[in-house]
């Protein structure tokens, strides 16, 4: 340690102080805030049907999302770290897209491409197939803000392995599809694992690009975080607070996952 | 990797199996990514040339894509300071509850926009316990972006302290340099390239934010309105050609930033050896 400890002492102070202005002090206030008139107003503003239902459509549109991606990402990962093919570097860059794009943007061009005027618009009219204002768009704008995850997550570690294990079980006489069962998926279930819990954080926080193509039908086609604005728009602040609570302990809940799984995962290397 | 002999059938396995994955994985990406962002840059022109430079060139389009690229830039260089102070605290100071500071950074990352917006109102909106209320100001629209751009540096600069050496500097500590000289000499030029990934990471995701913003900024035109929020104003008013022109300028600065993430990530690793 190069520094003195009055030096030590003073940047930690203003470090704490900064994080605590930011971060600790508001979101321990919402929580203060939430609980101030007991828990009983809380749950029975989380209990509502348009809560539960809120709820239950969150789950259902991450329960689809999630596994999607989570096969796309482990695919996309081995194609990453294990092909030589052309086009990688384009497509490489290309998976950072829904990160580096803006939520409206998103959920503008899924109703240009899925919207009635949009490309598929007609098409999906004949058909009698409603995709934006309907759980389908929300399912799209959730399955494209959540995409590069496990990608991310996987390729590394899969680059850090090396093939010589995989290559010793196919020299062994196993198939593609038992190497990748029994030698390659149980050395990235540590990074699969951190690229779902992101993804699923991702997925039920997710709320530009679902209130651009949600329609926001109560009981229909809102979501959690968008009950959240609807009951703040309505002067509903005790509900917003309930709500966003609920949403809180999820995002610490998944803190919690990450920080049992990263040492696991830094472990496998 | 030893004989060819062994690896020849291996490969040829591996490639059936993977060329038909790949195949399927690229197909999954343009349905789902490129093909609406494709949407996107084709319908902006829809109305042909001269509609689309009017919906980028109006003064409420101008004045929001401005005030969105400085406050993004504020944000930056406030949370690059910040950021690189609070890695350094983090990995080089001991201090109990260290580790559950350490966890919480991650919190803007994991809390719902929309909610991270209701948390600064909280604090500092018109129901403040401090008195403070920035509500509906550019101050507050900084102060959202502050939030959800936090972990960036943070995260990026950590492992770099980490694995810096501490030798070096305590060879400066014995030549009797000062600790100002320590730093600025010897701790930051090896955390640069760091530092400004981060805060590209966090600049990218300043441009396009949307949920913590929508609340708290009240959306004034040519005073708090920022770009993101103003499409989506577009939107609601059935203008989806504006919106998508403005949506195409967005759309070329993320490209941008993503293009310098990568060349920073090769000029690291080169800094590297």
């Amino acid at each position: 340690m190069t520094v003195s400890p009055r030096w030590r002492i003073g940047l930690r102070a203003v470090a704490l102080a900064y994080l605590g202005a930011l971060l600790f002090v508001p979101v321990g206030l919402v929580f203060y805030r939430t609980f101030e008139h007991g828990i009983a107003a809380v749950w029975a503003s989380i209990t509502t049907p348009a809560a539960i239902h809120a709820f239950q459509l969150t789950l259902e549109v991450t329960a689809i999302a999630v596994p999607l991606n989570t096969i796309f990402g482990i695919v996309m990962a081995l194609a990453l770290a294990r092909g030589r093919w052309r086009g990688k570097g384009v497509v490489n860059a290309l998976i950072d897209l829904p990160f580096a794009v803006s939520p409206i943007v998103i959920g503008l061009s899924l109703v240009l491409v899925y919207g009635i005027h949009g490309w598929l618009g007609p098409a999906l009219t004949k058909a009698g197939v409603q995709v934006i204002f309907s759980v389908p768009g929300i399912v799209l704008a959730t399955i494209f803000v959540s995409l590069p995850f496990v990608v991310r997550e996987v390729t590394p570690v899969l680059k850090e392995i090396g093939d010589e294990q995989e290559q010793a079980a196919a020299t062994l006489g196993a198939g593609a599809w038992t190497t990748f069962r029994r030698v390659t998926l149980p050395s990235i279930r540590w990074g699969v694992a951190y690229g779902v819990v992101l993804s699923v954080a991702r997925c039920i926080g997710e709320f530009g690009a679902v209130s651009v193509v949600s329609g926001k039908v109560a009981g229909e086609t809102d979501t959690l975080t968008l009950l959240v604005d609807k009951r703040f728009s309505n002067f509903d602040l005790a509900g917003a607070y309930a709500a966003s609570a609920l949403l809180a302990l999820i995002a610490l809940g998944t803190l919690l996952a990450m920080t049992t799984i990263n040492p696991r995962k830094e472990g496998d290397g | 990797m030893s004989a060819t002999a062994v690896t020849v059938p291996v490969r040829r396995a591996e490639r059936r199996f993977g060329e038909l994955g790949l195949g399927v994985a690229t197909l999954w990406l343009s349905v789902i990514v490129l093909l609406p962002l494709s949407a996107v840059v084709a319908h902006s022109l829809d109305g042909g040339l001269g509609a689309f430079r009017d919906a980028v060139t109006s003064p409420q389009a101008t004045s929001a894509l401005r005030f969105t690229l400085l406050v993004s830039l504020a944000t930056v260089l406030i949370n690059g300071v910040g950021g690189t102070l609070i890695a350094w605290v983090l990995v080089r100071d001991r201090f109990p509850g260290k580790r559950v500071v350490n966890a919480l950074i991650d919190l803007p990352f994991a809390l719902p926009t929309i909610v991270a917006g209701l948390v600064l109102l909280t604090l500092y909106g018109q129901r403040s316990p401090l008195g403070i209320n920035v509500a509906f100001t550019q101050v507050a629209v900084l102060l959202a972006l502050l939030f959800v751009t936090l972990p960036f540096v943070i995260r990026s600069v950590q492992p770099v302290l980490i694995e810096l050496d501490t030798e070096m500097e305590q060879a400066a500590l014995s030549l009797g340099a000062g600790n100002a000289t320590i730093f600025r000499r010897i701790v930051l030029p090896n955390l640069v390239p760091a530092i400004l990934s981060g805060a590209a990471l966090a600049f990218a995701r300043a441009i396009g934010e949307f949920g913590s913003i929508v609340l708290i900024s009240g959306n004034i035109p040519f005073k708090t309105q920022v770009s993101s929020v103003y499409v989506f104003n577009l939107i609601e008013s059935d203008a989806p050609i504006s919106a998508a022109a403005v949506s195409t300028v967005l759309l070329l600065v993320s490209l941008l930033v993503l293009l310098a993430i990568r060349g920073l990530g090769r000029w690291g690793a080169r800094h590297d050896r």
